[in-house]
């Protein structure tokens, strides 16, 4: 059958054929970066028209339908004006930083490509501590924010960043304790002995109230890591313009555009593959019959399935909720997800220990 | 009594939450509650009421004639001198002379259709038309004259 | 290489919020100094859409000068035309149809839905949600089409004239009122569920901007603003104009002083709004919907004064007249502006978000406040 993996391998031979080993391992990288850009480009044009269809669906409109069929270019035609658009630079603009700042947020995107698995035996690079790199890079991003605030001489977009900062640094905590409560299950940081640890169930079924406990923190906390509403204050249309990118125009705008859908998608990948079982079919129980329907369907279209549901979720938060204040948002954060996610691995290294999950 | 506070705040917060979310989940599905109205598309389905007040006009019949008597009524009610009546004097078939107007000019861009001018005719002579799409390159253009050259007024109206 | 940010003095954060600003619902602009997210000063500068409408009044007659005053408070257009035409017909002593008072007093109404409508989505785009936006055009869009079939306009009518209504109501009116009353039933039970019950919004909104009643009495706040914190002052209750005697209506009034407080008093007068309207629509009685005037009018010499109830609160009109076809002196006492000039001491000490909230529960017409 058709899959991500055969390919991956056809090319490696291919290449083993005519290059020696370290030239091969070039041109590898070679592909996977532009393929990794390509992806880039992709997702960006995807999520940018889903959600335009689904805020439009939500708010009883039709949404983009003009350009392309059923309106599916609108995105590709937005890129294209924007690639065209002037790129101004503030003149009191501190040019380096303010220049800089657009691409270490796409950078750190790229970066978190690295240990996702897309499909079965489809990943870039599966380090033995993934979901820890993933965690240590994701918390970069920051500083994109920060230096395009603090670099554009504005005061919005300083006031932006430094909400940015404040929400961030403390939401990466409730996130990285719902990882860690995936992580006293299997005992494992690798991203693909998670997945396999999940081929009999996945952890949201198996773990019992902790892990939906963890899933539903999770969620929460990227939603406010990624900067998506309700937890939009660092650019809080309505208060602070567009917050820390309000001085960017063009393509640089585009790049933070772009960094915040990648994020998103990155963020719902991890969710994925921690609490959904990643690329792994839907198994229930002794149903063989079932399990092997479920299988005939590709792995990369259960990751990819999985993902955008979660993406939905999020959109479906944005166009549902209000914002919320800059101390509750805080307050939300140390008094009740800290609080509940540390009890929440409490609860769920005692089951750990006891051997209840299944 | 303080934890059972809090579980209560908590478990209350996620079912505020909860229900906003049906209620938007209930329009992503729903695609028939979806009003939008796509605008250039429908001009021929698109229904105005008759007393919609676009613009300013002078009904003729099919005898090249209208209702105008030139009384300059409506220039007078008009609050942004919007109307302008210019009258001449006709000679009628009995030797006598007659006012009669020569342009009725009608500012498009100055008018508020405040209906005022309607209102203040004796002699039903100009109305409201139904059309909105005003747009033009060049503002001269909305500086129309009503009254059709040659256009006569019509028997009978004093 | 670096500028420092601009500070006064004291070292605190100046910054303009507006006069183009998504929040500030128009060309308000105002200067806030800031400590870190904490206001410490709201300074609203006006002046940006000053049309100078009470002169223009001046130079025309009593006919003309109604529809100006429809673009003052444009969404309360029918409101604003009903006191300048009332103002007039007490200088003539005109006695209104009956048939005119019902029409008037359910268009009144009508509008002040359509304002409240508006309001609520407009308030929540201002707290980041901006799906209520849509749903609340959709209800508002129904009233806009009713007023376009009777009045023929949607938004600046010119309906009311002295003496009555332009004109007779259209032959679907009454239907589409009650099918408005129908639709409206229907759905705003969906506004609780998306926005009031929402513990997000309650957060944001209970406890912030706080106003005691001797705060609203001393800035002349009148409408929602002042009813929130205690202060009846409904003009529909207190000095019944048209056939509001002859109606049953309650005059809401909450406690509470915040925005919360604010916050419900317009969704609940949006359900007396409805109750009036229910109590006339099928009332309305024969006869004629204007009455006979001269020609020309012309106001006795002396002044005269006629207020109403807005959306948003109370509008004075002042008329001094030497007796000609002119006034010679039109005032109007706008309610968007003295409702502004408390913004400060609301938002005093709040976050900035707070201050959003805040504004958005004042309900600012911008045009209103300029004039």
């Amino acid at each position: 059958m058709w899959s991500f993996s055969k390919i991956a391998d056809f090319i490696h031979e291919f290449l083993g054929s005519y290059l020696n080993s370290t030239w091969t391992m070039i041109a590898e990288m070679v592909i996977a970066g532009v393929a990794v850009i390509g992806l880039f480009a992709l997702l960006g044009l995807v999520l940018v028209i889903m959600e335009r269809k689904v805020s439009a669906w939500i708010q009883i409109r039709l949404g983009p339908n003009r350009v392309g069929p059923k309106g599916m270019l609108q995105s590709l035609a937005d890129t294209l004006k924007l690639l065209v658009k002037e790129a101004m630079t503030p003149g009191g603009a501190d040019k380096f930083l303010f220049n800089l700042a657009p691409y270490i947020a796409m950078i750190v995107a790229m970066l978190l490509m690295a240990p996702i698995a897309f499909a079965k035996d489809f990943q870039l690079w599966d380090l033995n501590i993934g979901v820890l790199y993933i965690t240590a890079v994701s918390s970069i991003s920051v500083i994109s924010i920060l230096m395009a605030g603090w670099a554009s001489n504005n005061k919005y977009s300083l006031l932006g960043a430094m909400r940015s900062g404040a929400q961030i640094v403390s939401y990466e905590l409730s996130a990285g304790l719902a990882i860690l409560t995936i992580i006293i299950f299997t005992g494992d940081l690798q991203v693909s002995e998670i997945i396999k640890s999940q081929a009999d169930g996945w952890w949201i079924f198996k773990g019992h109230v902790p892990a939906i406990v963890a899933f539903i923190i999770f969620i929460i906390a990227v939603t406010a890591e990624t900067n998506r509403a309700p937890f939009d204050l660092a650019e809080a249309e309505s208060e602070l313009t567009a917050g820390f990118h309000t001085e960017y125009s063009g393509m640089k705008f585009a790049l933070f555009f772009l960094a915040e859908y990648v994020n998103v998608f990155i963020v719902c990948a991890i969710g994925a593959t921690l609490f959904l079982g990643g690329w792994m079919p839907l198994h229930i129980g002794h149903w063989t019959g079932f399990n092997h329907v479920m299988d005939y369907i590709p792995s990369s279209m259960w990751f990819f399935g999985k993902t955008f549901f979660l993406i939905f979720v999020i959109m479906w938060f944005r166009w549902t909720f209000p914002r919320l204040r800059i101390d509750q948002l805080l307050n939300l954060e140390w008094k009740y997800l800290l609080p509940l996610s540390m009890l929440n691995i409490l609860l769920a290294t005692a089951i750990a220990i006891l051997g209840w999950h299944f | 009594m303080f934890i059972t506070k809090y579980i209560k705040d908590v478990f209350g917060a996620l079912k505020s939450l909860g229900v906003g979310m049906k209620r938007t989940l209930y329009y992503f599905t729903h695609h028939k509650e979806i009003i939008t109205e796509q605008y250039p598309d429908n001009r021929e389905t698109m229904h105005l009421p008759e007393r919609f007040k676009g613009e300013v006009v002078m009904p003729h019949d099919e005898k090249n004639e209208h209702r105008c008597t030139g009384c300059t009524a409506c220039e007078l009610a008009c609050p942004n001198g919007t109307i302008k009546v210019v009258t001449k004097f006709e000679i009628t078939p009995e030797g006598k002379k007659k006012k009669a107007i020569d342009k009725l000019v009608y500012h498009l861009e100055l008018c508020t259709m405040c209906n005022l001018c309607i209102v203040a005719c004796p002699s039903d002579a100009i109305k409201m038309a139904q059309t909105f799409e005003h747009s033009v390159y060049d503002r001269n253009e909305l500086t129309k004259i009503l009254n059709n050259p040659g256009s006569k007024i019509m028997d009978g109206v004093e | 290489m670096f500028e420092e940010i601009g500070t006064n003095a004291e070292g605190d954060m100046m910054i303009n919020m507006g006069p183009q600003h998504p929040a500030t619902h128009g060309v308000l602009h105002l200067v806030i100094t800031l400590n870190g997210e904490t206001i410490k000063k709201v300074d609203p500068h006006l002046g940006y859409i000053h049309r100078s409408i009470e002169k223009m009044c001046e130079s025309l007659t009593y006919r003309q000068f109604i529809y100006v005053t429809s673009r003052m408070d444009y969404l309360s257009a029918h409101i604003n035309n009903h006191a300048c035409a009332m103002c007039v017909e007490k200088g003539m002593q005109i006695e209104v149809p009956g048939r005119a008072q019902y029409i008037r007093v359910i268009m009144d109404e009508l509008t002040r839905i359509a304002s409240h409508e508006l309001w609520w989505g407009a308030m929540s785009m201002d707290l980041g949600a901006f799906t209520p936006f849509f749903h609340s055009f959709r209800e508002r869009e129904t009233i806009n089409d009713i007023m376009e079939e009777t009045c023929g306009a949607r938004l600046t009518m010119n309906y009311m004239v002295p003496g009555g209504v332009m004109n007779d109501i259209h032959p679907n009116f009454q239907r589409r009122v009650k099918e408005f009353i129908q639709l409206y039933k229907r759905k705003i039970h969906e506004y609780d569920e998306l926005i009031t019950g929402n513990v997000i919004f309650q957060n944001r909104m209970k406890g912030v901007g706080v106003l005691t009643a001797e705060q609203v009495i001393s800035y002349g706040c009148t409408g929602p603003v002042a009813r929130g914190s205690g202060v009846s002052c409904d003009v529909r209750k207190w000095w019944p104009y048209e056939v509001y005697d002859k109606v049953e209506f309650n005059e809401v009034i909450e406690t509470g002083g915040d925005s919360f407080a604010r916050y419900l008093i317009r969704m609940k007068e949006m359900d007396q709004s409805i109750r009036i309207i229910e109590q006339l629509i099928d009332n309305i009685p024969d006869g004629d919907f204007q009455a006979k005037t001269k020609a020309v009018l012309k106001l006795p010499k002396g002044e005269f004064y006629s207020k109403v109830e807005t959306a948003r609160g109370e509008l004075g009109v002042y008329i001094v007249s030497e007796g000609g076809t002119t006034p010679y002196r039109i005032k109007f006492r706008s309610p968007g502006f003295s409702n502004l000039s408390i913004l400060h001491d609301m938002a005093k000490g709040g976050k900035i978000g707070d201050l959003i909230a805040s504004m958005g529960t004042l309900d600012l017409v911008i045009p209103d406040i300029d004039r």
